[in-house]
């Protein structure tokens, strides 16, 4: 494979309401700012790829709002997803393989602070004989956090610990939403959302961009000392009826971790996309990453969830880890659907 | 410097009820409910998916043997809505379950009602209470709810003549937003509950946008330049005669879709051309605004009416090409 | 650097305006069986799918592919979709196609679809939104007012729409697929049907479709043991511009120009005109079959409507254009891309039956979408590039 790596992320300050600007202006100074640290302009990049739901806005072709945010000007090669942007930075890396592209900009985008995000998340389950029960995502996470309770996959008390952990971490991290210093004791006294999640157990509805730029070969020198080099990347889906699949583990992110090549060596730092604290639990055991890993240093979903963007974002604040030093091995992770559905493992290394 | 007044926001209502076509495995599954039967599909290893697929969600093979399963069954798992959101099947508190049913492989999603989230447990027994009137849907099952043993109410008897097999369910979906303008374009809109029209110009090539969502696209920069008074005429750049109806659009047929320059900008927009036979509109037309009456002014380029021709000579061709 | 790739399987459904015999998973399943079929391969065979739709708000489902992935085989491997507006089926098969030059996997399924039957294209295409006046009815309230613009520029005859909306209409009787099928139909017929969005008629209008469409591509080694014949991917090439800034040429943009351009240089094309044995072009509106002619420079600009005029582009000239009926005759949108990618590659695998170019070695597919703004093509060859 050709060797490509993560040399450059810029993200929003993410919020629970980006109420003055639209996705356009959240997005261009995301854009704008990384082109800058990169020193590139758009002729030098040569493909790009976004990743946005059009459901957020409720409008149709909300990635054009991106592309103008882009300045197409003269016209660029250009693709999307309707999916999180780390499936726009997968995209992006196969082009890279194929020969395609030398240098990539990748980038994400959600403003869902303008709908009931819970509620229009009921809109990606089956049509025909769920969707009609309007189950809301919270709800459909409470019903797997459940079957890992009863199953004693983990407690209660497992679950704050993520939120305390998470929420700690992003006291370090100055585009985070949610930070603070908790005790889980406190945050368990606490009343149900919909039982058995309380509201530490959910990631906050945010609005926020992030973007990153990938570099191929012999390039990647001129834009980072450290580069992160991505060494494993590989994404799996599950089917989504909650019946088919045994929700009290994460199936597609194990054969994802193991084909991404998790497990070969000692990872110093996990990014984990989890919307629910449980779901980091399932997330960290399917990945099989212990006490030596720093998990989610920069508070992860629970600190902040610019939905479609967010993935796009673990992959860049694991990236960072290695930048700095800090990480010889980074893994990021991504999510998409309910219950953990989609699952997508990218491996980043120093050296 | 004073702080820009906030983003204008408005309440947007997406709503449309869909026809979901079923095919042949969900048909059967929707016509069961409306007879009060609940149907699986067996799968290759034997077990019922409840609801049933028209193919094995692993192998992606092809299955459609239906089976029907009780509708009593186990709870596998349940999540307790103490407030329930619009459009949730019930207005009290209940619960989103996974109910295993007895003859079933795999849970189907529904809802319990009960009284209490105290109430209800991991393992307990359940039975459907089904819908007084069934039509094809899940919601013919009203609700799961505790089998306490008790003999159940009788089923409300299922028409003997079930009619037309149902092909195609109706789905409403609905969501509701509130839409905010941005700040920039909020400054053109609050220009436009005072009759004007108020272009922003691109720092980089000082063209004039009209209307604008903020910034240029061609630059990916904000509109950042001091505002530009335009008039309310323009030059008729390109049309079409509409002649179709459609679900989003009050106006009455024919008209003149019209993209419009105005003078001083260096845009196009869509409006409405009116006072103009059909016949008579062409391109380079020169044009003027007509406005509501002033009292019915807000915050919208709907405060024109539309737009109606003037007594000039048209536009050279030349003078407004590049804006096609 | 690329891996060979080639396409070994191709699957369509009947277009119709409402397969009311099928769910969303039966659609698509319908499509992907027929090109497994065709390959002569299993859903076991295939590593990761791509899907490829319009936007969600037409089937009422957000990110639809996540409840539909294990009904294409999807079930625990990748999983990708691709939206980028009515380019999103060319755009899907790129996709498609680059998961196998990239050696990533060695046998991708992509599969468009758009079940238009569920809602109404017009309503989901141009929803209201707060703050604006609603005055663009759907794709054709958008374009018809460029096509004003390209018959003043070029100063075509007022019947060039007419005549390729017969020519697409009489080639659609060829294809056993097509949705709208007229057996009567007529320079007249067209000429004197209503005046939709005016200067476009009823007639020179595509129609609103269920449908889905499905290839298979392999790498060099499988490709080159499939049973049938492949089509080799010779180049792909995307190019995307804003909706809307000063000074755009909305008639002729410049992305599509750079496309074809980027296009023909990694194929080794000098002279699409004489290189290139047929194309599928996406083609909504008659009128977009001379502004596409430009467009992808296989003629100058403002003589593209010389080549339909001249015949240029029927069955049997010299390079024909929309063999299966095109978007004209069938046209579920999120899949009308990859339609046209589809039935150029059936043209150089020489398996396109009724509507066949003799001798086809090279084709073009074409797909755009948005403002005129999104543009997504490929080359294929019955000889390995």
């Amino acid at each position: 494979m050709r060797d490509v790596a993560v040399v450059g992320f810029t993200q929003s300050k993410v919020s629970r309401r980006e109420f003055d600007r639209n996705e356009t202006e959240i997005l261009m100074p995301v854009i704008q700012e990384l082109k800058k640290e990169m020193n590139l302009e758009n002729t030098d990049i040569d493909f790009i790829c976004s990743g946005s739901s059009d459901y957020l806005a409720g409008q149709s072709f909300a990635f054009v709002a991106g592309l103008d945010a882009v300045g197409a000007w003269p016209p660029v090669s250009e693709s999307h997803v309707e999916m999180d942007g780390a499936w726009a930075l997968y995209e992006a890396w196969v082009k890279m393989q194929m020969g395609y592209a030398d240098i990539s900009l990748v980038y994400g985008f959600g403003k869902p602070s303008m709908g009931d995000l819970p509620h229009t998340m009921a809109l990606q389950l089956d049509p025909y004989a769920v969707m009609p029960l309007w189950p809301d995502a919270v709800s459909m996470a409470a019903l797997q956090a459940r079957l890992c309770l009863d199953g004693n996959v983990f407690d209660e008390r497992a679950m704050a610990d993520v939120a305390v952990r998470d929420r700690s971490h992003a006291k370090n991290n100055p585009f985070a939403q949610v930070s603070g210093d908790f005790e889980a004791d406190a945050l368990l006294a606490e009343p149900y959302l919909v039982s058995p999640l309380r509201k530490h157990d959910c990631s906050p509805i945010s609005d926020g961009a992030s973007a990153i730029i990938l570099v191929a070969g012999d390039r990647v020198g001129e834009f980072c000392d450290r580069p992160a080099w991505i060494r494993g990347f590989e994404h799996i889906v599950e089917p989504q009826d909650l019946g088919a699949r045994d929700l009290t583990q994460s199936r597609s992110t194990a054969i994802a971790g193991e084909k991404a090549g998790v497990g070969k060596d000692k990872v110093d730092v996990a990014e984990i996309y989890a919307p629910f604290s449980h779901q980091s639990i399932l997330v960290e055991r399917a990945l099989g990453v212990g006490p030596e890993t720093t998990l989610n240093p920069s508070g992860g979903a629970l600190a902040g969830n610019p939905i479609m963007a967010t993935g796009l974002s673990r992959i860049g604040e694991a990236a960072a880890q290695v930048w700095n030093g800090t990480a010889d091995r980074a893994v990021a992770h991504a999510t998409s659907g309910p219950c953990l559905q989609q699952n997508l493992v990218c491996v980043l290394e120093g050296n | 410097m004073t702080e820009p007044p906030a983003s204008l926001t408005a309440p947007h209502h997406l709503a449309y009820t869909y026809k979901r076509s079923l095919g042949p495995v969900l048909g059967a599954f929707f016509n069961g409910l409306r007879e009060r039967r609940i149907l699986g599909v067996r799968r290759a290893n034997g077990g019922v998916l409840v609801p049933p697929k028209e193919y094995d969600p692993e192998s992606g093979e092809s299955i459609d043997e239906m089976v029907e399963v009780s509708d009593e069954g186990t709870v596998a798992s349940w999540a307790w809505v103490n407030a329930p959101r619009a459009h949730q099947p019930l207005d009290r508190p209940f619960a989103y379950a996974l109910i295993l049913l007895d003859g079933a492989e795999t849970p189907l999603l529904h809802i319990i009602d009960a009284p209490n989230e105290s109430d209800i447990k991991t393992g307990m027994r359940v039975r459907a209470r089904w819908a007084d009137e069934t039509s094809g849907s899940i919601l013919d099952i009203a609700c799961f709810e505790a089998d306490d043993g008790s003999k159940p109410q009788p089923k409300p008897a299922a028409k003997a003549d079930g009619g037309d097999p149902i092909e195609i369910l109706r789905i409403p979906v609905e969501l509701d937003y509130t839409y905010s303008a941005g700040q920039s374009a909020s400054r053109l809109l609050r220009g436009l509950a005072e009759g004007r029209l108020i272009g922003q110009r691109c720092p980089v090539d000082g063209k004039v946008y009209f209307p604008s969502r903020g910034s240029c696209a061609k630059h990916a920069v904000p509109l950042s330049g001091d505002p530009v008074e335009l008039t309310d005429r323009g030059t008729l750049v390109t049309f079409s005669i509409n002649r179709v109806p459609s679900e989003n659009i009050k106006l009455e047929l024919p008209y003149a879709a019209i993209q419009v320059v105005l003078d001083g900008a260096d845009t196009t927009f869509f409006h409405v051309l009116g006072e103009c036979n059909i016949e008579d509109v062409r391109m380079g037309m020169r044009v003027q605004a007509v406005w509501k009456p002033r009292e019915e002014w807000d915050q919208s380029v709907g405060n024109i009416l539309y737009f109606k021709p003037l007594d000039e000579a048209d536009a050279d061709f030349d003078s407004y090409k590049e804006h096609i | 650097m690329a891996e060979r790739c080639g396409v070994v399987g191709i699957g369509q459904t009947n277009y119709e305006a409402s397969r009311v015999d099928l769910s969303m998973a039966g659609i698509l399943r319908e499509a992907a069986q027929r090109a497994l079929d065709d390959a002569e391969l299993t859903w076991k065979d295939i590593d990761a799918v791509v899907i490829g739709k319009a936007p969600d708000m037409f089937e009422g489902v957000m990110m639809p592919e996540l409840f539909l992935a294990d009904a294409v085989g999807g079930a625990y491997k990748p999983m990708l979709r691709v939206h980028t507006a009515g380019s999103v089926g060319g755009s899907t098969g790129i996709v498609g196609a680059s998961l196998v030059q990239s050696g990533v996997h060695d046998r991708v399924l992509a599969v468009a679809f758009e079940k238009q039957s569920e809602s109404n294209a017009m309503w989901a295409l141009t929803v209201s939104m707060p703050f604006s006046v609603a005055v663009v009815a759907g794709a054709g309230g958008f374009f018809a007012p460029l096509i004003r613009g390209y018959m003043r520029r070029s100063g075509a005859p007022e019947d060039t729409g007419i005549r390729v909306a017969l020519k697409d209409r009489l080639n659609a009787l060829k294809n056993p697929y097509a949705h709208v099928k007229m057996e009567d139909v007529s320079f007249e017929l067209i000429s004197d049907s209503p005046m939709l969005w005016d200067p476009v008629r009823y007639l020179e209008t595509c129609p609103s479709s269920d449908g889905a469409c499905a290839m298979i591509f392999a790498n060099e080694k499988l490709a080159s043991k499939a049973p049938t014949r492949p089509a080799w991917v010779h180049a792909t090439e995307m190019r995307s511009e804003p909706t809307a800034f000063s000074g755009r040429d909305q008639v002729m943009p410049q992305a599509t120009l750079d496309n074809a351009a980027a296009l023909y240089k990694k194929a080794g094309i000098t002279n699409p005109r004489q290189e290139l044995d047929c194309a599928e072009i996406y083609v909504p509106f008659s009128w977009f079959e001379p502004m596409w002619l430009e467009g992808m420079r296989i003629t100058d600009i403002n003589e593209g409507w010389k080549m339909t005029y001249e015949g240029a582009t029927a069955l049997d000239g010299d390079f024909p254009i929309n063999m299966s009926g095109g978007v004209l005759s069938s046209n579920p949108i999120g899949a009308s891309g990859l339609i046209r990618f589809a039935e150029s590659a059936l043209q150089v695998r020489g398996q396109a039956g009724d509507h066949q170019v003799d001798g086809a070695k090279k084709a073009l597919g074409h797909a755009y979408g948005g403002g005129s703004q999104y543009f997504s093509t490929w080359i294929v060859g019955s000889e390995k590039p």
